[in-house]
């Protein structure tokens, strides 16, 4: 069969900018780029209502290697910034992209804020529990003891943990993917992409420079099965290179626990579903931490409510309805008035 | 009080002077404030021309009867223009102890002090700091004639009829207040009694007794009540050009001009602001413009505002936003990024006393240095100022053409006085001013983000969404036309050149400077800029009519300064730079003209008084 490609069809390739791409080689953030590309590609978005909005990283230089519009703007600001564009466009299609630092330190009252308002964006979070266009300082996503230049005897605050951050923020849509799981990211960026609201995914990001193998632990072929789960909505939450393994509910405790079916007289039946909807699910979920548990990857959480941008401009509409467009010469002359 | 109209004095009686200050002071929750303001509306309808100034307290429920709990309304009316809300007062009325020890060193010698000598109970002397009973004593009130009325009794008897509790009854005294001043100044009743019925239509008993309380107050003026040595007062209405007038605050002018601005650039507004003190209300203001189409947004911080503003310009929209100068401090970073990115943003300053928190509510003009240079690397950027609270409205339209014009952010440097100061306004007709449509690029043929217009040297503004316009920009060094990223040293200089370039050459492209009173070459210049410019204006006038060889130039318009101001400096003897800083205007000025420009400077948190200006001018030329 001779199946003619249309000629407005955009391939991956027609996403990409003919700037040189300047990260390490090596570095996640290639595989990422080429995820969303494909992901463009397979959704058609058109560009032209497309915008690509960073702040400062390695992971914020992302816009630039996009052919869509796109705004590389300050260190922790790009919701803050994102948000605007959609007020004063809600048509468009607006990602935001940026780092650990970017998006949980110096901007995390701002990633705050958009989930909360839920606001018309998707947010992607490349983690790579470090600071690397800086040159490898600690993050507040490193792991407690993480030697860096800043750290030279290790760290010893807490992490937080990016997708319990966003669920305890009010985020309606809490994804997780990895740079290396390019069948897997391109489904999540699509739902992400489907989503109207803050679609929040945060991608684990291997920085090879200066935090190299952070995730090998889930991420390494060898225990990728075991150490990962892929909720599915619906589905039983089943892992394991057998696939023999699930997750349940533990008897009078709100704690998940793993078992094994047939072992025990445990069956599929006894193995909890997912459920996106379920938000107390989604952050037992979240907070499952290799190698006790696997890590959850996929969609966690879905729930879809109005957006804000949406909102404000409805409210708009219907003040122009009540109160009739706006006269500027009415409004001058409204309170009191005298003639002299 | 049936028997009263028999005791009426003869309206020739009245004294006609040419203006008044009259100041109510009170506890915060006396109603000073509205009283302030239904003085105001009267003598607006008599056709005075007028000023006001309120001062409330920092704290939002002070404890009563506390000196830090007063709260003032002063205003300055008269049958001349009105530059000032006045230098001392010519009335003093005072609801409590604590107004009284307060505000009494305002009052003019001889002036008059009204005061509710049943608000003056030991309890209330107490919390003000009094020993014992100064309207027994006379104590300190040697200079001035005091009047004391038990106006909280003659209240609460005026309203007995409405069966209110005595507490709701004393909510009045301010009302019976008002209508004694009415009475001393024989104005009309009608508006405030209005005002009141319409203000508590569903309350009516509430209406009826403030209106009460209104008519008894005048009544007692009326009567022979009042000690004979103080008549009542005539202000005839004041020469004022014909037309349709309101009363306007600077907030409410700006906010006008910013809608106004919009409308005329043909784009949408979006303004992004986070709460502080005095700039608030213009987002107050703009939040109820929505039938205007108008998106306002309320951020989670300072920053956040800035940036969803800078989004909404890149978005397509004129994003603005606002903020005294804590905020505006956190707001430059972003700054930044709008010069960089070039990007149109107006960023409106409400100046207040600081540094830091300072004192939110007192009025200063200190951050022209934070405006004109406080960024990092070379980051120009125009600054307009606005210098009477009707001034607001050109000036904010001003702010809208520059940024939009010329592709840049725009501060604009308003202040804590004018926020709240009201003046009337004839109201403009929108349809007379200039529009200047906002010309998207839409062209994809040889589209460069970052090529220049030839002659006012912007960059093309394009709405994502637009088809084949795709591009980036960001904070990197952008190439000359091209905007990619570029770390060329050649580049970054040109590019660094480019940008002064683009605002320098805004002098071209706004007014000469004007000289507001005197001639070219008169042996002193006044230089000021902001609310200073009532103060200088009378203080030069009256100067002048004096003899003296003063002149005045107020400037508008910080950075760039307007081209001729240097020549037009020059020619004067001297320069008096008078400020609510310590100095920064002066600074500027000596910077860029190597002129001798001297600086007279206070930062109490009140304007200047303008028998101050007149001191320091005349000391300046030894007369
Ligand atoms: C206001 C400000 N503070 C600090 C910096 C320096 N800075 C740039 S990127 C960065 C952290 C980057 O880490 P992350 O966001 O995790 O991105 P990554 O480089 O790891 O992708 C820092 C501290 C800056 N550019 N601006
Ligand atoms: S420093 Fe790390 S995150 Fe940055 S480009 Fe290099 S590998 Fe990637
Ligand atoms: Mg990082």
């Amino acid at each position: 069969m001779n199946i003619q490609k249309s000629p407005d069809k955009l391939t991956a390739r027609d996403y990409a900018t003919d700037q040189e791409v300047r990260w390490c080689p090596g570095c996640g953030d290639y595989a990422i780029l080429k995820a969303v590309q494909r992901t463009l590609a397979e959704l058609q978005a058109d560009p032209d209502q497309t915008v690509f909005v960073s702040g400062i990283g390695c992971a914020a230089r992302f816009p630039y290697y996009m052919e869509t519009y796109g705004f590389h703007t300050i260190h922790g600001r790009s919701p803050a910034i994102a948000t605007g564009v959609k007020l004063a466009n809600p048509d468009l299609n607006v990602w935001v992209v940026g780092g650990d630092g970017d998006m949980l330190s110096i901007g995390g009252n701002h990633t705050m804020h958009a989930l909360r308002r839920n606001v018309d964006l998707n947010i992607l979070l490349f983690n790579n529990e470090i600071y690397g266009l800086t040159k490898g300082q600690y993050s507040p996503t490193s792991q407690t003891g993480t030697r860096s230049p800043s750290t030279p005897y290790g760290s010893v605050d807490l992490p937080v943990s990016a997708a319990q951050f966003a669920l305890g923020a009010g985020g309606k849509f809490i994804a997780r993917s990895a740079d290396i799981l390019q069948k897997h990211l391109p489904v999540v960026l699509k739902r992400a992409y489907e989503n109207h609201g803050t679609s929040f995914v945060e991608i684990m990001q291997n920085c090879i420079v200066y935090n190299d193998a952070v995730f090998s632990h889930f991420t390494e072929k060898s225990v990728a099965a075991d150490m990962q789960v892929h909720v599915e909505h619906g589905k039983p939450l089943i892992f394991g290179s057998d696939l023999d393994k699930g997750l349940r509910l533990k008897k009078d405790a709100l704690e998940l626990e793993i078992v094994t079916i047939g072992k025990n007289g445990v069956s599929e039946t006894d193995i909890l579903n997912h459920d996106e909807k379920n938000r107390p699910l989604a952050m037992l979920l979240a907070s499952m931490i290799p190698p006790e548990f696997p890590i959850a990857l996929g969609v966690l959480y879905s729930d879809p409510s109005p957006t804000y941008d949406k909102a404000v401009h409805d409210q708009v509409e219907s003040v122009k309805t009540k109160n009739g467009p706006g006269n500027f010469n009415k409004l001058l002359r409204r309170g009191h008035t005298w003639e002299v | 009080m049936s028997e009263v109209s028999a005791l009426e004095r003869p309206e020739e009686k009245r004294d006609e002077v040419e203006s008044a200050v009259v100041r109510f002071a009170g506890d915060s929750g006396d109603g000073m404030q509205l009283t302030g303001t239904q003085f105001t509306l009267t003598a607006a309808l008599a056709g005075n021309d007028l000023a006001t100034f309120p001062d409330f307290p920092a704290e939002i429920r002070a404890p009563a009867g506390t000196t830090f709990g007063v709260s003032a309304f002063q205003i300055n009316f008269g049958a001349r223009r009105i530059m000032t809300s006045g230098d001392s007062l010519d009335v003093l009325v005072v609801m409590n102890p604590a107004a009284l020890i307060t505000n009494l060193s305002d009052v003019k010698p001889g002036g008059i002090v009204i005061a509710d000598s049943g608000a003056f109970t030991s309890r209330n002397l107490t919390k003000a700091g009094y020993e014992s009973n100064p309207l027994e004593t006379g104590e300190g009130l040697e200079k001035y004639r005091l009047i004391q009325i038990d106006m909280s009794r003659l209240t609460v008897e005026s309203v007995k009829e409405f069966g209110l509790s005595n507490k709701e009854a004393l909510r009045s005294k301010n009302m019976w207040a008002l209508g004694l001043v009415y009475w001393m100044y024989g104005r009309p009743r009608k508006a405030s009694v209005d005002w009141l019925n319409a203000k508590f239509s569903k309350q009516p008993e509430i209406a009826a007794a403030n209106i009460a309380a209104l008519n008894a107050g005048h009544a007692f003026g009326e009567t022979a009540e009042m000690p004979a040595e103080i008549g009542g007062y005539s202000i005839p209405a004041a020469e004022i050009e014909p037309g349709l007038y309101r009363t306007v605050t600077g907030t409410e002018s700006v906010a006008l001009g910013l809608l106004a601005g919009t409308q005329l650039a043909n784009v949408g507004l979006t303004f992004c602001s986070y709460p502080i003190t005095p700039a608030s209300a213009l987002l107050h203001q703009l939040a109820a413009m929505k039938e205007f189409g108008v998106v306002t947004f309320q951020a989670e911080d300072e920053i956040a505002a800035v940036c969803a503003a800078l989004g909404a310009s890149y978005g397509g929209s004129l994003g603005i936003t606002s903020s005294s100068g804590p905020g505006i401090a956190l707001k430059m970073e972003a700054i930044g990024l709008a010069i960089a990115t070039e990007l149109p943003l107006v960023i409106v300053n409400s100046q207040r006393a600081g540094p830091s928190t300072g004192m939110p509510t007192k009025t200063e003009q200190s951050d022209l240095y934070q405006a004109v240079f406080g960024r990092n690397a070379d980051a120009p950027m125009p600054v307009i100022s606005v210098s009477s609270s009707t001034d607001g409205f050109d000036v904010a339209i001003e702010a809208v053409r520059l940024a939009t014009k010329f592709m840049t952010p725009v501060m604009l440097l308003t202040d804590g006085y004018l926020a709240n100061a009201s003046e009337p306004w004839r109201i403009p007709d929108i349809s007379e001013y200039d529009s200047f449509k906002t010309n998207f690029t839409t062209d994809p043929k040889n589209f460069e983000p970052f090529s220049r217009h030839p002659e006012t040297l912007s960059r093309p503004w394009v709405k994502p969404g637009t088809p084949e316009l795709a591009h980036r920009i960001g904070g990197i060094e952008r190439s000359d036309g091209s905007g990619h990223i570029s770390y060329s040293p050649e580049n970054h200089q040109k590019m660094t050149d480019l940008r002064a370039q683009k605002i320098d050459n805004i002098a071209n492209y706004i007014p000469e400077q004007e000289i507001e009173q005197g001639e070219a070459n008169d042996d002193l210049v006044v230089v000021g800029w902001g609310s200073t410019f009532g103060p200088i204006s009378r203080a030069v006038s009256n100067l002048r009519i004096e003899g003296l060889g003063v002149a005045q130039i107020h400037l508008r318009y910080i950075w760039p300064l307007p081209k001729n101001l240097e020549e037009l400096l020059s020619n004067f003897g001297k320069i008096l730079v008078p400020e609510m800083n310590n100095g920064q205007l002066v600074t500027l000025l000596r910077s860029q003209f190597l002129l001798p420009a001297k600086g007279f400077n206070k930062v109490n948190g009140k304007p200047f008084l303008i028998k101050e200006l007149e001191e320091a001018i005349r000391s300046e030329l030894d007369k």
